[in-house]
């Protein structure tokens, strides 16, 4: 029981930015939900099952127009489709997480996932609980930022133009994180040139796939001279 | 709401299928990675990187570059994140004055 709450304790510092981040999208989210005719148990509902916030904000033309659920499915594959990558990075980090491995990938959300890429935990922190911890409270705060939304939606109305912004914001700072952090700057490149390229040829409704596709591709090009040089860089320090 | 209560249901269970789906894939196809598999080991390496800067371009799919605004608020909000985020190295307020300055633009600025 100590041991799982100094996890708690150790996680929680590292997803304020979260709280701060779901608490606005969360509540962008209610309000938009409210304004469709969508109560705030619908979008509990939604924000605690999906999990998923860009697949919840494109799903809400699929409320407001005529029932079908196959084409709701294929587009949640589509937005979702980044999240196979997320999976393949997490492969060794969730390796050994036991009974606590089904959850870590049900909740392994954009924001949760850059957390986990870049945070460790302080020695003497059991790892699986202190990435456990990291899920669960992000998962609650998107169902608190939905609900709050979507009782604020029901008192009160002001201008959230833009508000979705703090998504963008939060993926530059991590990016900027990351870039501080690594010598080695090709992968996040190559990720922003291969999505721009592929959203300028593709258009904005059919880049995804082909970025993904496109990324992989180029990363496997590079891959040699990476394993060369890490090699080298290896034998230096022997 | 236009649909019916059964029907928002079947489309919540619709969305957490495909979420579910695309987070559980590469658990299920590389159920047994060997250890020496270098390719994935290497993937999941640089991968995260790659995922980021992907991201921020899918959330930027939808700034209208020969629109009203050519894109300024974005750029000009996103130099100030960096710029902030390099020189405080505090993530919440990196996002909250980015974000801030964003919604100022928008509103006010570009109206």
């Amino acid at each position: 029981m100590q041991e799982k709450f100094e996890a708690l304790k150790a996680a929680f510092p590292h997803t304020i930015p979260v709280f701060a981040g779901f608490t606005f999208l969360g509540a962008a989210y209610g309000i938009l939900m409210n304004s469709k005719g969508y109560g705030v148990g619908w979008t509990a509902l939604f924000s605690f099952m999906v999990l998923a916030g860009s697949a919840q904000y494109v799903a809400i033309s699929f409320l407001t127009s005529i029932f079908n659920p196959v084409h709701a499915l294929l587009m949640t594959l589509m937005v979702n489709a980044r999240h196979l990558f997320y999976g393949i990075s997490m492969l060794d980090r969730y390796k050994n997480t036991g009974r606590l491995k089904p959850y870590l990938i049900f909740g392994l959300n954009d924001e949760t996932f850059s957390l986990i890429c870049s945070v460790e935990p302080p020695g003497g922190i059991d790892r699986n609980w202190f990435m456990f911890f990291i899920t669960l409270l992000n998962h609650g705060y998107w169902v608190f930022g939905s609900v709050l939304g979507g009782l604020l939606g029901s008192v009160i109305s002001f201008n959230v133009e833009g508000l979705d912004f703090v998504l963008t914001a939060l993926f530059v700072v991590t990016f900027v994180d990351q870039w501080k952090t690594q010598k080695n700057h090709k992968p996040a490149v190559i990720g922003v040139l291969c999505s721009v390229i592929c959203l300028i040829i593709f258009g904005q409704g059919n880049f995804i796939i082909p970025s993904m596709i496109t990324i992989i591709t180029v990363l496997t090009i590079f891959r040699k001279g990476y394993a060369d040089r890490k090699e080298l860089a290896e034998e230096k320090i022997q | 709401m236009t649909l019916t209560s059964i029907q928002t249901f079947i489309i919540i269970c619709m969305l957490t299928l495909g979420t579910v789906t695309t987070r559980f894939l590469p658990f299920i196809i590389f159920k047994n990675p060997k250890l020496n598999n270098s390719y994935i080991n290497y993937l999941g390496q640089v991968l995260p990187y790659s995922t980021v800067g992907f991201l921020i371009v899918y959330c930027l799919k939808d700034v209208n570059f020969r629109g009203s605004t050519y894109g300024i608020p974005e750029a000009i909000a996103i130099v100030c994140i960096i710029v902030l985020h390099y020189w405080k190295e505090n993530a919440l307020l990196s996002i909250g004055v980015g974000t801030g300055v964003y919604m100022i633009l928008l509103q006010i600025v570009f109206k």
